[in-house]
């Protein structure tokens, strides 16, 4: 007999089954629809994360190197090894650009964090950046508005600056900030530039709450012993790595290294952080799943449970399909598609409810629920159908049909 | 004209454990051959080893020893899917409790054992009605068995024992759960089916019902007690002839 009769024939019986048996089969399909939907929020949590960070992450430039005295990523414990490095010096950035054949940019920068005050509004802990007119060059970041300092600006420490979307919005609540005199840890700045929106995780502290300004008027309003950090991108014909090894020999050149010594500094890159987040979020995942696993297996065990009772109820029924020629492989795959199907229908109400609840948890978390993660829950949910029906079909399949014609 | 044998029993034997120790001879050597076109009643009290017989003839079951040929073909020790084949296409079961699925209308009911034998959906349903209209039931088509009369449905299981053409129809007690009157309707109807040149079984304990038949086979604590001719029958075939 052809396969797919058979599974018509029993997916016929199992509607049928679960049309007469309708309270029975909601409560049964209820393990399964909490496991579907934990799992949904699990996959749809880590996605929206992995998508998050991706697009955060890509604000640091996918070709961009970032040479300082602390790497971004210490897997030796030892702290003081980096808090004893010598500082880095603004000047390395004209000596890596006058030797580097690979790079295209090169800009020193200094952080700091300083109130920022216009009129009466004021923004606590702005994050201050002195740097170059290098810095657009080398990081690749966007001005919707206005324009970066020029050469003459940076050198002479001009009292400009270029301000986040976040600064923005909350100096000038909407107004055109361009022109303005803004006040930074008490010193004036005028804007001449406003930077494109990143969002996403970091933007809190990374582009968007950021002041840019002339890293000489930087040193000296806010102090000049600041640990620098240089940005350097890497030419777009240029493979990072070969990069990575001609800047380190020119960084061991700056810094008078001989042979004999250890670097002593950090060249970092944005695929560091990437290798971070994604052993941060499989240990996530790995929580996660294992007890969205154990919410599954619970569901999956009522669902056995419920099959063979059904199996046991429908004895009689087995044996005329038997007597009237159904083979063992007939039965079996009856049952199967049975408890497959219940399991499918709570999948798809455990998606159905998983949607909504996914937007809430958006509010704290960034999920997302692409097509992939709706085809794991119905994948997931038919395979804990076909397992934990496995048995009690079996057994169906195995009743002799002279004794489940008997039963009563 | 002597038809092929359809059914050959050769010393059927066939015993159950009860415990450890203690075996139960249902059947000790029961020696049986049925022609094509054969109208006959296997009679017997509780007992008497005459379900098991039964279950052996339907292939529901296999013999503890001895040889059974089925159309030439020996099933005595066929597995379990070869015997559901055998059931699928041969034999056509009618049972004394109808034994319909309660959920399904008189159609598909009428048309499962076409299901199992993979038959077309547009082949199945033509030939469900053509069964459903032999036996009078052509306005019921879409009923449930709980919408039917026990006559009624009863006709629904003889539709559904004649739609695969089986060479055999077994009936186990057609009438037993059926007032007289329904009775005799439903022995009608075998004697037509009879008459159109099917091979009918009848088991019963009814001498009434086995009468209708042509020749009755007692079976006694296991064996054959007798094997006869129904005399009104002979005799019809006779002027008939």
């Amino acid at each position: 007999m052809n396969f797919w009769l058979e599974v018509k024939e029993g997916l016929l019986i199992a509607l049928f089954a679960i049309r007469a048996n309708k309270m029975r089969s909601i409560l049964t399909t209820l393990g399964i629809v909490i496991g579907i939907v934990s799992v949904t929020l699990m996959a749809s949590a880590i996605e929206g994360l992995n998508r998050s960070f991706e697009k955060s992450a890509s604000a640091f430039g996918a070709k961009v190197l970032y040479v300082g005295k602390w790497p971004w990523v210490n897997n030796d414990d030892d702290w003081w090894k980096f808090r004893n490095r010598r500082d880095m010096k603004v000047e390395y950035a004209a000596f890596i650009q006058q030797h580097a054949t690979s790079i295209d940019a090169v800009a020193p920068t200094v952080s700091t964090l300083r109130d920022a005050r216009y009129n009466s509004q004021l923004m606590i802990g702005a994050f201050v950046t002195g740097t170059t007119w290098g810095y657009q060059r080398a990081s690749g970041t966007t001005i919707i508005d206005g324009r970066f300092f020029s050469q003459q600006e940076s050198d002479g420490g001009t009292p400009v600056c270029i301000i986040g979307a976040n600064v923005s919005d909350n100096l000038f609540l909407g107004q055109d900030p361009m022109g303005k005199t803004i006040k930074v840890g008490g010193f004036p700045y005028t804007v001449i530039g406003l930077m494109e929106k990143q969002g996403g995780m970091f933007g809190s502290f990374a582009a968007d709450n950021r002041v840019y300004v002339p890293i000489n008027s930087f040193m000296n309003q806010f102090g000049g012993h600041r640990d620098v950090t240089l940005n350097v991108r890497v030419a777009s014909d240029k493979d990072l790595d070969d990069s990575k090894e001609e800047l380190r020999g020119i960084m061991r050149l700056a810094r008078h290294l001989k042979p004999s010594q250890e670097d002593d500094f950090s060249i970092n890159q944005q695929d560091l952080l990437l290798q971070v987040f994604n052993s941060f979020t499989s240990v996530i995942a790995i929580i996660g799943f294992f007890i969205t696993g154990l919410s599954l297996f619970v569901g999956g065990i009522g669902i056995m449970n419920i099959m063979y009772v059904s199996v046991t109820e429908r004895t009689k029924e087995i044996g005329i399909r038997k007597a009237i020629g159904a083979k063992r492989r007939t039965i079996l795959l009856q049952f199967l598609v049975e408890s497959a199907i219940i399991c499918l229908i709570g999948g798809l109400i455990g998606l159905v409810i998983s949607y909504p609840l996914s937007l809430i948890v958006d509010q704290v978390l960034p999920t997302s629920m692409p097509i992939s993660v709706v085809a794991l829950a119905i994948f997931i949910s038919l395979a804990v159908g076909v397992i934990s029906g496995f048995l009690p079909s079996n057994r169906a399949s195995k009743l002799d049909p002279v004794d489940a014609l008997r039963y009563e | 004209m002597e038809q092929p044998v359809v059914i050959n029993l050769q010393q059927i034997v066939k015993s159950y454990e009860m415990g450890a120790v203690e075996k139960v001879l249902a059947l000790r050597g029961v020696s049986v051959k049925i022609h094509r076109n054969e109208y006959v009643a296997i009679m017997g009290p509780s007992g008497s080893g005459k379900s098991t017989l039964m279950n052996i003839i339907g292939c529901l079951d296999t013999p503890t020893s001895g040889l059974y040929e089925f159309n030439g073909v020996n099933v005595s020790d066929m597995n379990d899917n070869q015997l559901a084949k055998v059931r699928n296409k041969e034999i056509g079961f009618v049972f004394q409790t109808f034994n319909l699925l309660a959920r399904s209308d008189s159609l598909h009911n009428v048309e499962l054992p076409l299901i199992y034998a993979g038959v077309s959906s547009s082949d199945r349903r033509r030939r469900a009605m053509e069964a459903l209209t032999e036996v009078g039931l052509a306005e019921r088509v879409h009923h449930k068995p709980n919408e039917l009369s026990g006559g009624q449905r009863q006709r629904v299981a003889v539709a559904r024992a004649l739609v695969s053409k089986p060479s055999i129809i077994l009936a186990d007690e057609p009438t037993g759960n059926l007032d007289s009157k329904t009775g005799d309707e439903i022995m009608a109807l075998f004697a037509e089916i009879h008459r159109q040149g099917n091979t009918i079984i009848l088991v019963t304990h009814e001498e009434s019902i086995a009468e209708n038949a042509h020749r009755i086979i007692r079976i006694r604590d296991g064996a054959v007690a007798s094997d006869e001719l129904v005399k009104q029958h002979t005799e019809q075939m006779a002027v008939a002839s």
